[in-house]
């Protein structure tokens, strides 16, 4: 994992003048309109807005999970939408990390089972796995919990197994839709202090969407989409 | 191992209705093999016949009758290594419902020309010794519980009247499909006592069996004999002993073709069920295979997922269905001997339910698989919550 400790000032994530729309029938629905912004590499985003606003949508064209109608969205220096469905799922195995708001733990895995899914993809042995799945599991205080099916843990447990189950492959960002909107008031803390953690010691680049103040007070940056474009000036 | 491990869990979340779909999928091949062990039994004697055997019988019909004369001029046909004539007896024992098949046949050829016939040579002297006595199957033998010795009088239907005869010998098949529940008499004792009683119907054969040098030449052998015999006053149609036996299933060819027909119902029924079951499963699950592609899984992994997870269930329902055939078969072949003689349940039954189970299993997964794999994943990912 990495060990920067401060967040860099070099671009990790570049969108230029993305578009995209949905179908509702015979209309079309525009969601984003002419986005731009970077992102730096160890920086900590929240991007807040009202329901609709596009904020989930950004975020998942960000995380590769969504096709863009225009523009480009490059990370790490690869445009991702020039990628085929194929390549961009080996790319998101490998460069991205996802939290959920409903954890989407698999019922039917251990904690362990969950984490070790991602390196599955990976070259790593058995051993090697086990290794990895044991590091990211105690870096969220779940060791003990390793034999635990989610329907044993708490919302907040599940939470931070899907944390752990984001950084074992030590992905280049982390995107996080709404991670404390299932949970309680000192779960949600946690969970915050955890990724405030990750993002502060392991220099994790962490994408937030989030309609929780409070939550998004922990990021280093707040972006405000409405209607599909951003109506706060950054600072 | 970590994709076998998820399959096998996922097929079991659902324990009931799981389980409901096994049982579903079991009798559904249960009943599948127990009508292909009925259209084989329906064919046994087909797959017991050889190729180096013919039968002669009347041209017109198998209810007429050939001169016995003609056995010595088939005899003397360029490739025939043995003649052995016989009638279809119809004898009753005591009552109708104790139906067995039973034939007059002329002893000293017709175990050479049937060496799946397995018949101790004592027991073989013994009978072609006593002009009433007769030999019968072993599985006949046990129904009734005769002993070697034992007086068996059966009333005649074709040829009238009381036929008293003594048990000397008991056979077995060399193999699986020879038939161990028929009744062999002297056809001499047929004959003398015909000739007594009704001697127009005397000397007179129901049909040959004939052994050919070589299977190769055996339809030229049936030509030469059609000819000898053509234009005189009872023509012959010598044909091979699978086509003879398959004239007497062409008579039953509709109930055949029926049970055919509801065999395959039975898996299209099943199948349509197992569909279902998988349909709900992949339905129940998008979310998750949407977590699996957002993880960077592909197509590939989504379908051994459903696919693995529908031949797990149809395969193990196969399982059970398979291991309740054969004591099913048992009963049911008992329960219809008189019909049946030859009830197995053959290697083939057994790879035809197995083929059934991987198609129902492969067709069942096939449309969740294409419907979760052409989910977007932010669709998927929407159905959670």
């Amino acid at each position: 994992m990495q060990g920067s400790a401060m967040a860099q000032t070099r671009s990790i994530v570049e969108i230029r003048n993305v578009g995209k729309s949905y179908r509702r029938g015979s209309q079309v629905v525009p969601v984003l309109e002419n986005i731009t912004f970077d992102i730096a590499e160890g920086e900590f985003l929240a991007l807040m807005g009202p329901s609709g606003s596009g904020k989930s949508t950004l975020l998942n064209l960000l995380a590769g999970i969504d096709s863009v109608d225009s523009g480009s969205i490059v990370i790490g220096g690869l445009d991702i939408t020039t990628l085929s469905e194929t390549d961009l799922a080996a790319w998101r195995a490998v460069n991205v990390g996802f939290i959920f708001q409903f954890y989407n733990l698999i019922p039917v895995l251990t904690a362990f089972g969950n984490v070790e899914l991602p390196l599955l993809l990976t070259k790593l042995t058995k051993d090697e796995r086990h290794e990895h799945v044991e590091i990211a599991l105690r870096a969220v205080g779940l060791s003990d919990r390793m034999d635990h099916y989610p329907n044993q843990l708490s919302g907040g447990q599940q939470q931070r197994v899907a944390i752990a189950r984001a950084i074992v492959t030590d992905p280049v960002i982390l995107v996080a839709d709404e991670p404390t909107g299932d949970l309680d008031r000192i779960s949600a803390a946690e969970i915050l202090d955890l990724m405030g953690k990750l993002n502060k010691d392991l220099g994790k680049t962490i994408i937030m969407v989030t309609h929780d103040a409070r939550a998004a007070e922990k990021a280093h940056l707040i972006r405000q989409l409405d209607k599909g474009i951003f109506s706060d000036v950054p600072s | 191992m970590f994709l076998l491990k998820l399959i096998l869990k996922n097929a079991f979340r659902h324990k009931l209705r799981t389980w409901l779909t096994v049982l579903g999928i079991t009798i559904a091949i249960l009943a599948f093999g127990l009508l292909r062990t009925v259209i084989s039994a329906w064919y046994a004697g087909v797959e017991a016949s050889s190729a180096s055997r013919l039968v002669a019988r009347n041209a017109i019909s198998i209810i007429f009758t050939l001169p016995l004369s003609y056995e010595e001029r088939i005899r003397q046909t360029d490739g025939v290594r043995i003649v052995s004539g016989g009638n279809w007896f119809g004898g009753i024992y005591i009552d109708e419902k104790n139906f067995f098949a039973n034939f007059a046949i002329e002893p000293k050829t017709f175990f050479d020309l049937y060496p799946e016939i397995i018949l101790p040579s004592e027991q073989k002297a013994a009978f072609i010794r006593d002009r009433k006595g007769f030999v019968a199957g072993r599985k006949l033998v046990e129904k009734y519980g005769w002993k070697l010795g034992d007086a068996v009088t059966l009333r005649g239907t074709i040829f009238p009247g009381q036929w008293d005869f003594v048990l000397r010998g008991v056979y077995r098949g060399r193999d699986k499909n020879v038939d161990e529940t028929t009744f062999y008499f002297q056809w001499d004792y047929l004959n003398e006592k015909m000739k007594k009683t009704y001697p127009q119907r005397a000397d007179q054969i129901g049909f040959f069996m004939i052994g050919v040098s070589r299977p190769d030449i055996a339809s030229d052998v049936a030509a030469r004999i059609d000819n000898e015999f053509r234009n005189s006053i009872a023509e012959t149609l010598t044909e091979t002993e699978k086509a003879f036996q398959m004239s007497w299933i062409a008579m039953s060819q509709a109930i055949v073709t029926a049970i055919q027909l509801v065999s395959f119902v039975v898996i299209i029924i099943i199948m349509a069920v197992m569909a279902n079951t998988m349909a709900m499963t992949a339905r129940e699950r998008i979310g998750e295979y949407a977590i699996f592609k957002t993880l960077g899984f592909g197509a590939a992994y989504i379908a051994a997922l459903i696919f693995g997870e529908s031949l797990t269930i149809s395969m193990i329902g196969c399982a059970f269905g398979i291991a309740f055939t054969f004591p099913a078969a048992k009963a049911f072949g008992d329960a219809l001997s008189t019909f049946f003689p030859i009830f197995n349940v053959e290697p083939k039954t057994i790879y035809l339910d197995i083929a059934a189970a991987l198609v129902i299993g492969t067709v069942a997964g096939i449309f969740p698989t294409w419907r979760s794999i052409r989910i977007k994943i932010a669709d998927g990912l929407r159905r959670i919550g």
